[in-house]
C-alpha cells in the first residue's frame, strides 16, 4: 500500500488540474451562455455568497447544530448496533431470534420514518437524530455480526487453552478485538448513510439552523448561490469524515493485518 | 507433576451423509513426568483429534483422560497447547500475545511482563517483543507460540505439528532450541509429527498411530543419548527401523 503512494502523489496534480478545469468551464458556462444566476449561479457567485455567509455568522451555527445532530443519531447507533451485532455474532439463539426483525426493517428506507420522528419526538432535534439513527444502525449492526461470525476459531480456542473460558471473556479479548476490522469499516459506511439521512431530516424544520435546514430556507429565498455554499459544505465534510475514518482505519489495523511471510 | 493416563479412548465423527467416521478406538496411553513423547502417523489417522481430548477442547464418546489424578474435563491450565497453523492474535503485539494467559489469570502488568520477558528470552525473541505477528516469520510465530503457552507454566505441553509448515533448516534449529527449553523447563511434551527423522531426533519415546484402526500400532523407546546426531548410524538405523514399521502397517 505504502509503495503506492509516491506514483498517486505524482498524479495528485491531475485531480487538481480536473478541478479547476471544471471550475473554469462552470463559470464560462454561467457567465456566457446561461447569464442567469437563479438557473445556474457561477463560481465566483457561489464565493461571494460563502464570504457573506461566513460573515454574517450563520455557516457556523449551521455546522454546529447539524453536528449535534449527526452526534445524536450516529451515538445512538453504535450503542444500540454493536451489541445487537455482538449478541446476534456471538449466539445462534439470538442470531435466529433477533435475524427475521433486523431483516424486515432494514429495508425500509430511512426517510420513510419520518413522520414517526416527528410524532414520537416533535420537531426537536431527537426526530432529527432518530432519522439519523435508523439510517446508520444497520450497516452497523451487520458488519459487527459479520465481523463476528468469521472470527476464526483457532483464535478461540487458543484463547480457551490461555485461561480465557467465559463468554464474556471471550467476546471482549478475542472475538471483539477480530472483529474490529469489519466493525470499523461498518462504522465508515454509517456515517456515510447518515450525513445523507441528515439533510432529508433537516428538512422538516426541527431546528433554526442546520446545514439541511438552511439549504432548503436559502432555496425557498430564491438564493440558489447559497444553495451551492450548502451543497458543497455538506459534500466536503461528508468526505472530511470518510478520510478521516479511511485514515484511522488503514493506520490502526495494517500493523496486524496478516501479510504472509513464509 | 505431569503423568497422563489415557483409557479406552473412543471418538468418532458423524459425517454429513449419516455415517459414523470412526477416528480414535480403544486407545490405550500412558505418558509420564518429563517425557518428551512423538505421536507419529500419517495425514488423517487421528491425531489432531487425540491431541484435541487431551487439550479438552473437544469430548469424547467414551475413555478417560486423566492428567495427575484428574479427569480432563475442559480446557485447562495445566495443560499447555501449540497449534498447528498461526495462532499469535494478530490484534496483540509479541508481548502482550505471551503475557496473554497471565492477563487473564489477573496478574498485574508489570509482574506478567516480567515473566512474558523472560519466557520470550527462553526462545530468543526478547528483542521482538513490540513487534506484531504479521512482521515475524513463520518460525518466529511458532516460537512466540511456544513461549505463550509456557508462561502459564502448564505440567503438560501438546504440540501439534508447530514445526510442519517450516523449512528443514529452521525447522532443524526449532528442534534443538525445542530440546534445550524441555530440559529447562522439565515439562512432559506430547509432540505429534509426521516426520520419523523429526521424532528420532526429539523423543523419548515414539509412538505409531494405525492409519485405519485408530489405536497404538507400536511404541519404539528411542535411547540414543541426547544431543543426538542425525548423521550417526545409529541414528539412520533406528529411523529406518521405524519407517519399515510404519509402512508395514
Ligand atoms: N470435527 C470433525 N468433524 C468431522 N470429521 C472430523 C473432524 N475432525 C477430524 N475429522 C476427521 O477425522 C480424521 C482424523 O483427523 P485429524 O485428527 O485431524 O488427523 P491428523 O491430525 O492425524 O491429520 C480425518 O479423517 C478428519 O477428516
Ligand atoms: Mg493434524
Amino acid at each position: 500500500m505504502t509503495k503506492i503512494l509516491p506514483k498517486s502523489h505524482k498524479n495528485r496534480w491531475f485531480g487538481v488540474l480536473a478541478i479547476a478545469l471544471c471550475l473554469v468551464i462552470w463559470e464560462i458556462v454561467a457567465v456566457a451562455i446561461v447569464k442567469y444566476s437563479f438557473i445556474l449561479p457561477s463560481p465566483t457567485d457561489v464565493f461571494t455568497a460563502f464570504v457573506e455567509l461566513v460573515k454574517n455568522g450563520t455557516l457556523i451555527l449551521d455546522f454546529e447544530e447539524s453536528m449535534v445532530h449527526f452526534a445524536v443519531g450516529m451515538g445512538a447507533a453504535l450503542l444500540v448496533g454493536i451489541p445487537i451485532g455482538i449478541f446476534m455474532g456471538w449466539s445462534r439463539k439470538c442470531d435466529a431470534f433477533l435475524n427475521p426483525i433486523v431483516e424486515l426493517l432494514r429495508p425500509i428506507p430511512p426517510l420513510a420514518w419520518i413522520p414517526f420522528a416527528i410524532i414520537w419526538f416533535g420537531l426537536t432535534l431527537w426526530s432529527a437524530g432518530f432519522v439519523i439513527f435508523i439510517g446508520s444502525v444497520f450497516p452497523i449492526i451487520i458488519n459487527t455480526y459479520s465481523g463476528f461470525r468469521s472470527v476464526p476459531r483457532i483464535y478461540v480456542e487458543a484463547g480457551k487453552m490461555l485461561g480465557c473460558t467465559k463468554s464474556r471473556d471471550l467476546i471482549r479479548h478475542i472475538a471483539f478485538p477480530a472483529a474490529l476490522p469489519s466493525v470499523a469499516s461498518g462504522i465508515r459506511i454509517a456515517t456515510g448513510v447518515a450525513w445523507m439521512c441528515l439533510v432529508a431530516a433537516e428538512l422538516f424544520g426541527v431546528s433554526n439552523y442546520g446545514l439541511g435546514k438552511n439549504l432548503w430556507q436559502y432555496y425557498n429565498l430564491h438564493r440558489m448561490d447559497c444553495v451551492v455554499v450548502y451543497m458543497l459544505i455538506l459534500g466536503l465534510i461528508g468526505l472530511l469524515v470518510d478520510m478521516l475514518l479511511r485514515y484511522y482505519i488503514d493506520h490502526h489495523f495494517l500493523k496486524w493485518q496478516t501479510k504472509e511471510v513464509a | 507433576m505431569g503423568n497422563l493416563t489415557i483409557n479406552g479412548l473412543y471418538q468418532s465423527f458423524d459425517r454429513d451423509d449419516g455415517t459414523h467416521l470412526d477416528v480414535l478406538n480403544n486407545l490405550h496411553l500412558e505418558v509420564h513426568d518429563k517425557e518428551f513423547v512423538c505421536i507419529l502417523g500419517a495425514s488423517g489417522c487421528g491425531k489432531t483429534t487425540l491431541l484435541r481430548l487431551i487439550a479438552g477442547l473437544d469430548q469424547a464418546k467414551s475413555g478417560s483422560i486423566v492428567l495427575d489424578g484428574e479427569e480432563i474435563g475442559g480446557p485447562n491450565p495445566k495443560v499447555g497447547f501449540v497449534f498447528q497453523e498461526y495462532s499469535l492474535f494478530p490484534w496483540r503485539n509479541v508481548i502482550d500475545n505471551v503475557a496473554f494467559g497471565l492477563e487473564m489469570r489477573g496478574v498485574p502488568k508489570e509482574e506478567r511482563y516480567a515473566t512474558a520477558k523472560k519466557y520470550l528470552d527462553l526462545v530468543s525473541l526478547v528483542q521482538f517483543s513490540t513487534s506484531f505477528p504479521a512482521e515475524l516469520s513463520g518460525g518466529m510465530r511458532q516460537r512466540v507460540a511456544v513461549a505463550r503457552a509456557l508462561a502459564l507454566d502448564p505440567v503438560l505441553l501438546l504440540m501439534d505439528e508447530p514445526f510442519g509448515a517450516l523449512d528443514a533448516q529452521t525447522r532443524n534449529m526449532l528442534q534443538k532450541e525445542l530440546l534445550g527449553i524441555w530440559e529447562k523447563t522439565q515439562k512432559t511434551i506430547i509432540f505429534i509429527t509426521h516426520s520419523v527423522d523429526e521424532a528420532v531426533y526429539l523423543a523419548d519415546r515414539a509412538i505409531v498411530l494405525s492409519p485405519h484402526a485408530g489405536r497404538i500400532c507400536r511404541e519404539i523407546p528411542i535411547t540414543l543419548p541426547r544431543p543426538r546426531d542425525r548423521t550417526s548410524v545409529e541414528f539412520a538405523e533406528l529411523r529406518r527401523d521405524i519407517l519399515d514399521l510404519i509402512s508395514r502397517t
